[in-house]
Parts: C-alpha cells; sequence; structure tokens
C-alpha cells in the first residue's frame, strides 16, 4: 500500500511538466471538433447534409425527419 | 501541442475503425430495413407552381409516390448512397471518439483496452440507450412530434446520462452526484415528445426489428471505438494522471 502511495506521489510530481492546462486545452480541443463533427453528421438540416446522411442518422437513432 | 496531436490521432484510428464496422453491420441489418420502410413512406408533392417548365412530360410533375411503390434506384445512386452512408458513420465514430477521448483524459485515469471497453459501454449507454429509452430508434415514415424538439430531447437525455455515469464514476460529493443522477433523469421525467396520433405508415413488426438492430449495431460500434481509444490513448492518460483523486487511500476498496 505504502509503495502504490509514494507511486502516485512521484506521478503528481512528474505530471507538473505536463501541467493541468495543457490537459484542458486538448480536450477542449476534442469536445469543439468533435461536436462540430456530430452537429455536422447527426442534427444539421441543410437538404444536402441530411440526405448525404440520411441512412446513417437513422441507424445511429438521430432524429431524422 | 504532443498531446493534442496524440489525442486526435488516437480519436482518428479510433472512429475509423468502429465507422468502418458499423458500416458493415449496418448494410447487412439496419440498411435493408429503412429501404423497406421507404416504400410506406408517402413523399408529400412540392408546391405545384416550380413543378412544370412549359413542355414537360405530364409524369414529371411531382416526385409523388404511393404507399407500396418503392424507391427507384439505379446501381450509381445506390453504389452513392452507401458511400454516403460510410462516409457519415466514419465522421460519426471520429466525432464521437473526440468526444470520449476527451472525457477520458479529462477523468485522468490510467486506460488500456479493457478500461476503454468499459469507457465505450458508457458511451453506448449515454447516445443510444438512454434516448432511445424516450424516442426508439425510427424509420422513415413513422410518426413522430416536430423534429427540432426531438432534436432536443435526445442531445438532454444523452448529456444528463453522461454526466450522470460520469459523476456516479468519479465524484465524491454526494450532492454533485445527487445532482448528477437528477440531470439524467429530468428528461425522462418530463418526457419525450411524441406526436398526438401514433399513426406511422411502417409496419410495427419493420419498426420493433429497426430498433434491436439500431441498438446492437451501436453496441458494437461502442465497443470497439471504446476498446481502441483505451488502447491508443493508454500511454497518454497515464502521463498526465495528476488528479489528486487518483490518490490510493489506505482501506478503501
Amino acid at each position: 500500500m505504502s509503495s502504490m502511495t509514494t507511486r502516485s506521489i512521484n506521478s503528481v510530481g512528474n505530471s507538473a511538466t505536463r501541467s493541468a492546462a495543457q490537459t484542458a486545452v486538448a480536450a477542449f480541443a476534442a469536445i469543439l471538433l468533435g461536436s462540430f463533427l456530430l452537429y455536422g453528421v447527426g442534427f444539421a438540416q441543410p437538404q444536402q447534409i441530411h440526405d448525404a446522411a440520411h441512412d446513417a442518422r437513422h441507424s445511429f437513432a438521430f432524429p431524422c425527419h | 501541442m504532443d498531446l493534442i496531436r496524440r489525442l486526435f490521432t488516437a480519436a482518428l484510428v479510433a472512429g475509423v475503425l468502429s465507422g468502418t464496422a458499423a458500416s458493415v453491420v449496418q448494410q447487412a441489418t439496419t440498411v435493408p430495413l429503412i429501404l423497406e420502410a421507404e416504400k410506406y413512406e408517402v413523399v408529400t408533392p412540392p408546391p405545384a407552381t416550380s413543378a412544370s417548365p412549359a413542355g414537360a412530360p405530364a409524369h414529371q410533375h411531382g416526385p409523388v409516390r404511393e404507399i407500396g411503390e418503392g424507391v427507384p434506384t439505379t446501381l450509381d445512386e445506390a453504389m452513392q448512397r452507401i458511400g454516403l452512408t460510410i462516409a457519415a458513420n466514419l465522421l460519426t465514430g471520429v466525432a464521437y471518439a473526440l468526444l470520449l477521448g476527451a472525457a477520458i483524459l479529462l477523468a485522468g485515469r490510467p486506460v488500456d483496452a479493457r478500461r476503454g471497453l468499459v469507457w465505450g459501454m458508457g458511451g453506448f449507454v449515454a447516445v443510444s440507450l438512454a434516448p432511445a429509452f424516450g424516442l426508439p430508434p425510427e424509420l422513415p415514415g413513422m410518426a413522430g412530434a416536430e423534429l427540432e424538439l426531438r432534436q432536443l430531447w435526445w442531445l438532454s437525455a444523452a448529456a444528463g446520462a453522461g454526466v450522470g455515469m460520469a459523476a456516479l464514476a468519479f465524484a465524491r460529493n454526494r450532492l454533485v452526484i445527487a445532482a448528477a443522477i437528477l440531470a439524467a433523469a429530468l428528461p425522462h421525467l418530463i418526457g419525450a415528445p411524441h406526436p398526438e396520433s401514433a399513426e406511422g405508415a411502417v409496419p410495427p413488426e419493420l419498426a420493433a426489428h429497426f430498433v434491436t438492430a439500431s441498438l446492437g449495431g451501436a453496441a458494437l460500434f461502442w465497443a470497439i471505438l471504446g476498446a481502441t481509444c483505451g488502447w491508443l490513448m493508454s500511454g497518454l492518460v497515464r502521463e498526465t494522471e495528476s488528479r489528486p483523486a487518483l490518490r490510493v487511500q489506505p482501506g478503501a476498496r
């Protein structure tokens, strides 16, 4: 138990080099792009986008029509 | 930048693999049902004014299909349709993998393929099972309430379920957990928007079959997506684990 505690404390120390801010920026970028793509493929209503993604939307159970 | 690049690479690979698997499964399960259902879908004719330029043959006045007539397609149209569906599936895979990867990164717990599988099942519950509890996967031609209302409800049910599961897994504060569970339950307590009368033209057997096919395919999709994300992010999160919550508490578990 004590060795596990030591290791976790070490890892906290090491990760100071890769800051929480970097993690937050990477996660935010992924959420931004992921949401944008998801909106386009699953929710956007322009006719051509709707038609292109039609079968995928139904299969993934997005509300489509 | 390195972190972003590796996160995006993992999401791209996971999305392409899961989207490809979903495409194969869909062509064998959901897509034939969609095509079958479209035979029952009555297309409303466009406004009569624009339909007939002078001299156009009389039978082209409007794409009105009778029930049971089916959707006429050539081989080219069919191939294009399959290609677009595959592209949409790949995009869906990458989009969900980016969101799942971000969640894994924010949770800050070590992952591998097996833990990624659990994350993937969480994704399945959030965006497939929870919305389907109120809005069953629908075929073309089924009766439905207004689209924007259903999209909004779908989003709230998915987001609520995601927040609820994340809180149950990671939160320590009971108030936070209670609030998250309420967020997950609220869309279902309010109820999904449904049409005043459920009078779709699609046979109920077809609709029921489609629900199971859609959910089964989504489960496989999420299993592959989650496991791949976990596998490719295994080195990534171990290096970034920095949450105090990770500290081993003597006597815990």
